[in-house]
């Protein structure tokens, strides 16, 4: 038997920096770096805490990913997760020019 | 299970030393790593690298490993029953039937004692990621996914057993491509009072016959005949709510976007994306005597100049 379950979107809420620690297996002084850095954006700050738009969620696991597979320390990661991003900003322009085409 | 060989997967011999183990992962995880790889099967092939890696980095388990033998990659096999004590596993209640070969040595961490993630005696279950392909109708309406799953988990002794699991998942409207779902608890149970693991699902929107989504926004090409563009029309253009009709200004040209407020997918916080529909004028293969005689006449009263533009610019 499963019960049903209703999904969290990444995109709605902010989570804390106790949280996306816990979540995604990077440390504190690892996501704040990440954060100095740009590659994980600080969305709001409440007198020493900080928090994070949930995507963050994802953009942490992979950069846990890379750190833990690639052996990437946190100025690689900061590095690779700003590409990674360009990336995905490239594929989604082109997603959008690709959809104007006409499909024949 | 079926044999792996793990030397072979990481392309060296297997009297490899442990630095050019380390330098061949290294070489092969930065070409098919899944979050920076475009090569096809990455996923499947870093999967198998990862699997070799973590057991002969660590020269206990690169030893148990050495211990089974060279053996046809895919061969199925049980580890020797000498093997099975020595290293733990003879306990009289152990089986591989739900076992595959990774599983075996994911073992000797938790024997040990030395398992990642393991506080306090708790560990936290595993995290997974799988991709799900839904329809741009379930986008639309929402939908509930039923995601039948095979999720390694940890036993009462600390073993680890694929276990399927079935796990209902209720996707609000609005899902669009790209999109990653969290499922809090969904994933691989924790051990000895270790949180569960969460489940991410990356969504990707299966290719639709008629529309093509970029976010929440939809693009459907709409069919004008010539006079349909150059009088105006009012057209019927489908959507994902049913037909709607559609005012086509005169002097329409191809390419045109034409937009329908709202009707694209519907996002999440209230509101809904856009439904373009972009103008192809279709000109009759074939004319019948008629239809040729009134586009000769056309040529003639017409004073368009579609080609003014060359001129201009030579």
């Amino acid at each position: 038997m499963s019960q049903e379950t209703e999904v969290l979107w990444l995109d709605e809420r902010l989570v804390s920096l106790e949280e996306l620690a816990q979540v995604s297996g990077l440390t504190r002084a690892e996501l704040l770096e990440l954060a100095h850095c740009g590659a994980l954006p600080v969305r709001e700050e409440r007198g020493a805490s900080c928090f994070f738009a949930a995507r963050s969620i994802s953009v942490a696991r992979t950069a846990c990913r890379l750190r833990d597979e690639l052996e990437l320390d946190v100025t690689g990661l900061g590095v690779a997760l700003r590409l990674l991003e360009r990336v995905r900003g490239l594929e989604q322009e082109i997603a959008r020019l690709r959809a104007l085409l006409p499909r024949s | 299970m079926k044999y792996s060989d793990y030397y072979a997967a990481l392309g060296v011999e297997r009297d490899a030393s442990q630095d050019e183990i380390k330098k061949a992962y290294r070489r092969l995880a930065q070409k098919y790593h899944p979050d920076v790889s475009k090569e096809p099967e990455a996923e499947a092939r870093f999967k198998e690298i990862a699997e070799a890696y973590q057991t002969l980095k660590d020269p206990e388990k690169r030893a148990a490993y050495d211990e089974l033998g060279k053996r046809p990659p895919g061969e199925e096999f049980r580890p020797p029953p000498d093997w099975t004590r020595q290293h733990g596993a003879g306990d009289g209640q152990f089986s591989f039937d739900d076992m595959d070969f990774a599983d075996l040595f994911s073992r000797f961490g938790a024997r040990r004692g030395g398992a990642q993630g393991r506080h306090d005696g708790g560990m936290p279950g595993q995290d997974f990621e799988i991709p799900v392909q839904i329809s741009l109708e379930d986008s639309f309406n929402g939908t509930t996914l039923e995601l039948q799953l095979q999720m390694p988990e940890y036993d009462e002794a600390g073993r680890l057993r694929r276990v399927p699991r079935t796990v209902k998942a209720r996707v609000a409207p609005g899902a669009v491509d790209g999109q990653r779902l969290r499922l809090p608890g969904k994933g691989g149970r924790g051990f000895n009072g270790g949180r569960d693991g969460d489940l991410y699902l990356d969504i990707a929107l299966k290719p639709h016959p008629l529309y093509r989504a970029t976010g929440h926004d939809l693009y459907v090409d709409l069919p004008l005949a010539t006079w349909e563009a150059a009088l105006g029309a009012s057209v019927e253009v489908p959507t994902l709510a049913g037909a709607v009709n559609l005012k086509v200004p005169a002097g329409t040209n191809s390419g045109r976007k034409l937009r329908l407020a709202g009707r694209g997918l519907p996002m999440p916080r209230g509101g809904a994306g856009d439904l373009f529909a972009v103008v192809q004028i279709v000109v009759p293969g074939r004319l019948s005597e008629r239809e040729r005689e009134l586009y000769e006449s056309l040529r003639q009263a017409s004073g368009a100049a579609p080609r003014d533009r060359f001129a201009e610019s030579a």
